[in-house]
């Protein structure tokens, strides 16, 4: 019709439409984070007073940030947080690799069936498994105890199996075949030869794993009950239901203090955030 | 293993091996690095999802708190499940979740295209639609608290399109409309990695397709047509099952924003209530194992269902390649025509 370039008005209009679009879209998911951003600069009266789309009067007014930080505990909260997050993603790595390098390298009986029972358990929703993953936490003394946690948080991870599997199958057997020549025993070549050549995959599955753990408050809510204790960065954010509650100039820093870090890494690494969840998408 | 017994069938001809040899042998280190590459994983696969499960099952049969006497009931759990109007009533909401996962499926699939081609600020457009997905639960539930909060943003927002705000309902308290809010918010943090995925099929179709496409004067849609969807068809399935089954277990909008209050208590909402603050852990587990069995019949049904749009989609494949020669041919053509 009017492709062939022949109307230009209408292929004006057409590109108005597309960035149009794009526009209003990318309005729509920045507005509410904007409008929270908006709202921690004010100050009490100003969040009284002013509508919520007014610009605060000053930037730097950055006694909310301090006040949520300190109510809310954050500083304990990101302690934990960065405990929980290195403890997870090397315990992950080395049981996640591990695993893939026998599923892979080895043909035994059981091999499809390990595959398959690692590829179902992702079919049971969390939310309704943890009615009896309490108990059994209970009965294990896992319950407010930050180990506990971090086992329970390394033995849920299919779709970075998939990714280390996938990229197992790309690195050539003959690989181990020259290294069995020379003698080196099994433990050798896997720690000194494939898992170097594996970290493309363990940056990826890491920035996946890493953005899930720091995320994650709805097992972090059941499991660690004391939250003086042990708060984690999201589940410190909880301080803000109940008396708070209306204090959103407050309860805006504390959220926006919580999602800094994901941003900041969101900027250095979107190419293998991006490419990370295409990879875990086609196998999972 | 295998060795072992080898060794012993043939101990008359043969020195027999001891244990000692074997386990410094090729077969024994195998076995040997086998066992320790596995048997964490595996046993933490055991213990958060299998026993957890067969438990679960076991539960459902049991009057029950998580301490003290457990009575045995039988079916009542079962049965009551379906009588209390709280439980099988929310599954009805699931169905705003899948009109909610159909808009967002068809919103990235839109954006995908556009922003697969060349367009200026194409990273940043990615980036911002993007972001919502890297946000944790309790701060979007926060976030859109606030956002939704009678005279707040979106109000504000309205009210400069032209809306008066008398005219506006409770966005959270008002029934008719509550749950379309938080299938909202549940659209605005997915859309963009849907969108990311989507990019990431369209871009591992052969460039050269587009080219050709062009120059034989196709347009926009007609290349979305023949070209893109065609080769995402796979993607697009997959993402359509996933959110059928995601649907059924809508949980994180509600319990973050309105806990489950006016009428926007989603199944899974209903469930976490049950077992964890009225602690009938045998009611919330026959719960469990009812949408669980809804779930894999879903899922078998789904797969049977692919098979079937696998097998056509490979016919149409066929097709597919047949009209890629015939256009890369038109293309060699007017080349050498030039």
């Amino acid at each position: 019709m009017n492709s062939n370039g022949s109307n230009k008005g209408f292929r004006y209009f057409v590109t108005f439409l597309k960035y149009l679009s794009l526009v209003f879209f990318s309005f729509v998911a920045v507005l509410p984070i904007i409008s929270c951003v908006i709202t921690a600069f004010k100050t009490d009266t100003e969040y009284q007073q002013t509508n919520v789309m007014v610009p605060p009067e000053s930037w730097f007014n950055f006694t909310n940030f301090t006040q949520a930080f300190q109510r809310a505990n954050m500083g304990r909260a990101f302690l934990n947080s960065t405990i929980i997050l290195i403890c997870v993603l090397v315990a992950s790595v080395l049981i996640g690799t591990q695993l893939a390098y026998v599923l892979n390298r080895f043909k035994f009986p059981g091999n499809g069936l390990i595959r398959n029972l690692f590829l179902f358990a992702t079919l049971l929703p969390g939310v309704a498994m943890q009615i009896s993953v309490y108990e059994i936490m209970f009965k294990l003394h896992f319950i407010n105890s930050l180990p506990g946690y971090i086992i329970m948080m390394c033995g849920t991870d299919v779709i970075a199996i998939y990714i280390y599997i996938q990229f197992f199958e790309n690195i050539s057997y003959s690989v181990d075949e020259s290294a069995i020549m020379d003698g080196a025993s099994y433990f050798t070549i896997f720690y000194r030869i494939l898992l170097p050549l594996l970290k493309p995959a363990i940056v990826t599955s890491c920035i996946l794993k890493g953005v899930g753990t720091y995320n994650e408050y709805y097992c972090a809510n059941l499991y660690l009950q004391d939250k003086k204790k042990y708060p984690t960065v999201a589940t410190s954010l909880y301080t803000f239901v109940g008396p708070l509650g209306s204090k959103y100039n407050l309860i805006c820093a504390g959220v926006i203090i919580s999602l800094l870090p994901a941003l900041i890494l969101f900027i250095f690494c979107q190419k293998q955030i991006y490419s990370g969840l295409t990879a875990g998408a086609v196998k999972g | 293993m295998a060795a072992m017994t080898q060794t012993v069938n043939n101990s008359g001809r043969h020195k027999k091996r001891t244990f000692g040899e074997w386990a410094r042998s090729r077969d024994g280190q195998k076995v040997f690095v086998m066992v320790a590459f596995m048997i964490i994983p595996l046993v933490l696969l055991f213990v958060f999802t299998y026993l957890p499960f067969a438990e679960m099952f076991g539960f459902s049969f049991y009057n029950m708190k998580y301490t003290g006497d457990r009575k045995f009931v039988g079916l009542k759990n079962y049965i009551r499940v379906f009588q209390r109007s709280d439980c099988f009533g929310a599954l009805k909401l699931s169905l705003y979740y899948m009109g909610g996962s159909i808009v967002q499926l068809a919103l990235s699939l839109y954006l995908a295209t556009v922003l697969s081609f060349k367009v200026k600020g194409g990273s940043v457009f990615k980036g911002f639609m993007f972001f919502p997905y890297l946000i944790n639960g309790i701060a979007i539930g926060f976030i859109f608290k606030f956002f939704y909060t009678r005279g707040f943003v979106f109000d504000t927002v309205l009210q400069w399109c032209g809306f008066s705000l008398d005219n506006l309902p409770y966005w959270l308290k008002d029934q008719s409309i509550n749950n379309i809010s938080l299938v909202g918010t549940s659209v605005w943090r997915y859309f963009g990695q849907n969108m990311v995925l989507f990019i990431g099929a369209i871009m591992s179709v052969d460039a050269e397709l587009y080219e050709a496409a062009m120059l034989d004067g196709a347009g926009r849609f007609q290349q979305f047509k023949y070209i893109i969807l065609p080769s995402i068809k796979t993607i697009i399935t997959l993402n359509v099952i996933l959110s059928i089954t995601g649907s059924l277990s809508a949980f994180e909008p509600p319990y973050v924003i309105t806990d489950g209050a006016n009428g926007t208590g989603t199944y899974f909402v209903v469930m976490h209530e049950i077992s964890h603050t009225q602690q009938k852990v045998g009611l919330a587990s026959a719960m469990a194992i009812i949408l669980l069995m809804i779930i894999f019949a879903a899922t078998i049904l789904q797969k049977v269902f692919f098979k079937y749009v696998f097998k056509s989609a490979e016919d149409e494949d066929l097709n597919a390649t047949a009209k890629r020669d015939k256009k890369l041919a038109k293309l060699a053509q007017r080349k050498a025509g030039r």
